[in-house]
């Protein structure tokens, strides 16, 4: 994945890596510093929470957690790496959009997703991703990562039936 | 799902859990980052309309809740009391009803009568905030203040706090100490003994007759305004004898054995509650409260406008999106 960043941007000189809460945050974090290791420069990151942005605030839990919004200082012209771990609806990502846009205006705008598991309700496809996984609209995909859960995972947890890995 | 968080409506801190205060400060802190960006504004309450109803003089707080509904991309309307049909002779609920036949969402109001938030809010539908009711409570003054307090001791448990003037009066004074005592600070009032409440100590606070007293004791001080539009039935002899025997001034913070925090609600009468010097000094953190106040209220409507059982009924089957 890390490599198909660096084909998508076309070199590091206008990356920059953005990630998705939660878990975006620490695979982009992991892809930044792959790609540091490869090339020898340095990657800006960026930390995106889209809950202000949800097109849903009615239904909202009742403790929603707002995350924390860090943006490199100036996106103008950059090309902007999107990373999150599961692609499914992809309405987060149009609202990770919406967010991007109001802090300025990059020369392109991309999406790496660790899992594409279908489902979409908007004209939304990622531009590199991990693996392709087929799953039901009853399905849950868990992502768990080193950082945050102590391992490294994918598990499709199928909806009826109970749970197949 | 069902519960919501807040309930329908913010009307003062007192019924709150400890739980639900921390809870909103939490909320808050991102919301500080929508004010520092070059577009202040996410789309989160898009199509939601807000009327600021205020039934008393307010500058800081109608303006801090307004700027904290547009950053949320809210439609809001100002309703002053005074150039409507209040003067007129109609009723709040009347008003309030005409206002929701209008279709709105949300009121924020404020108003010279105790437990005016309450007999709206339990007339109305849309969610009611209250921006400050007669003297019983302000409760997103509260907040802020315990935001601002937060910040600058990374924590609020076990902190000593005074609040010093007019606690009579003080709807300010009243939301403090239910939040502090509730998150674990030790409060004591300090001012005249006639603007002290009788059996203030039932609340669990202690009282401090001299001001000198109050400043060997606490870590911050909330200075309030004395409400000079309150003062006409002779409870302080002169506003000169008040700076005299209360006021916050340089010389008496100096006696002090730590620096203390020193927070003011505003507007301020400079040189009587409080100095110039002390206002302006390092130890101010006034600005940073109003700073916070947007923050806090932008917390409280979204809190307040999430969850919505009937919203939540009409979204159901479009489950699945929530955990993407």
């Amino acid at each position: 994945m890390a490599k198909e960043i660096v084909e998508f941007a076309e070199g590091t000189d206008r990356l920059v890596l953005v990630g998705i809460h939660r878990r975006g945050p620490e695979l982009s974090g992991r892809l930044a510093r792959m790609i540091e290791a490869e090339e020898g420069v340095s990657i800006p990151r960026g930390t995106l929470d889209i809950t202000l942005y949800r097109d849903d605030v009615g239904t909202i839990g009742p403790r929603p957690v707002v995350g924390a919004t860090h943006l490199p200082e100036n996106i103008d012209g950059k090309c902007v790496v999107i990373v999150d771990d599961v692609l499914h609806t992809g309405r987060t990502i149009r609202a990770a959009l919406d967010e991007v846009a109001d802090f300025g205006r990059p020369a392109r705008i991309g999406l790496a997703a660790l899992i594409d598991r279908g489902g979409r309700e908007l004209p939304i496809q990622a531009d590199i991703v991990g693996k392709a996984v087929r799953s039901g609209a009853g399905d849950r995909v868990d992502v768990f990562l080193q950082e945050v859960d102590g391992r490294d995972a994918v598990e499709l947890v199928r909806g009826e039936g109970g749970g197949g890995r | 799902m069902t519960e919501r968080f807040l309930g329908k409506d913010l009307l003062c801190l007192e019924p709150l859990t400890a739980d639900q205060i921390r809870f909103i400060l939490d909320t808050a802190e991102p919301f500080k980052e929508v004010s520092e960006r070059t577009i202040k504004k996410v789309p989160t309450l898009r199509g939601k309309t807000i009327v600021n109803l205020f039934f008393e003089a307010s500058t800081r707080t109608r303006i801090s809740f307004e700027f904290a509904e547009k950053r949320l991309s809210a439609d809001t309307v100002n309703v002053a009391a005074s150039g409507s049909s209040v003067e007129k002779g109609e009723t709040l609920v009347d008003t309030a009803r005409n206002l929701e036949a209008m279709r709105i969402d949300m009121v924020v109001m404020r108003h010279p009568s105790s437990g005016a938030a309450q007999f709206l809010a339990d007339r109305i539908r849309s969610n009611v905030v209250n921006a400050g009711d007669g003297t019983h409570e302000h409760p997103t003054q509260g907040l802020l203040d315990l935001l601002t307090l937060r910040d600058k001791f990374g924590r609020i448990e076990g902190l000593k706090v005074c609040i010093c003037g007019d606690i009579l009066h003080s709807r300010v004074a009243r939301s403090n100490i239910w939040g502090l005592l509730k998150l674990g600070a030790q409060v004591a009032v300090c001012g005249p003994v006639s603007l002290l409440p009788l059996g203030i100590e039932d609340l669990g606070v202690t009282v401090f007759r001299r001001i000198e007293d109050a400043i060997q004791w606490a870590d911050a001080l909330n200075v309030l305004r004395i409400q000079l539009e309150r003062m006409h039935a002779g409870f302080l002899p002169s506003l000169r004898e008040y700076n005299r025997v209360f006021g916050v001034t340089v010389e008496r913070l100096e006696k002090a054995p730590r620096d203390l925090v020193i927070l003011h609600p505003g507007p301020m009468n400079r040189g009587v509650e409080i100095d110039s010097r002390v206002a302006d000094g390092p130890h101010s953190v006034i600005l940073g409260q109003v700073t916070n106040g947007v923050a806090v209220r932008m917390a409280v409507l979204y809190l307040l406008a999430g969850g919505r059982p009937e919203m939540a009924e009409a979204a159901k089957g479009r489950s699945g999106e929530a955990s993407e």
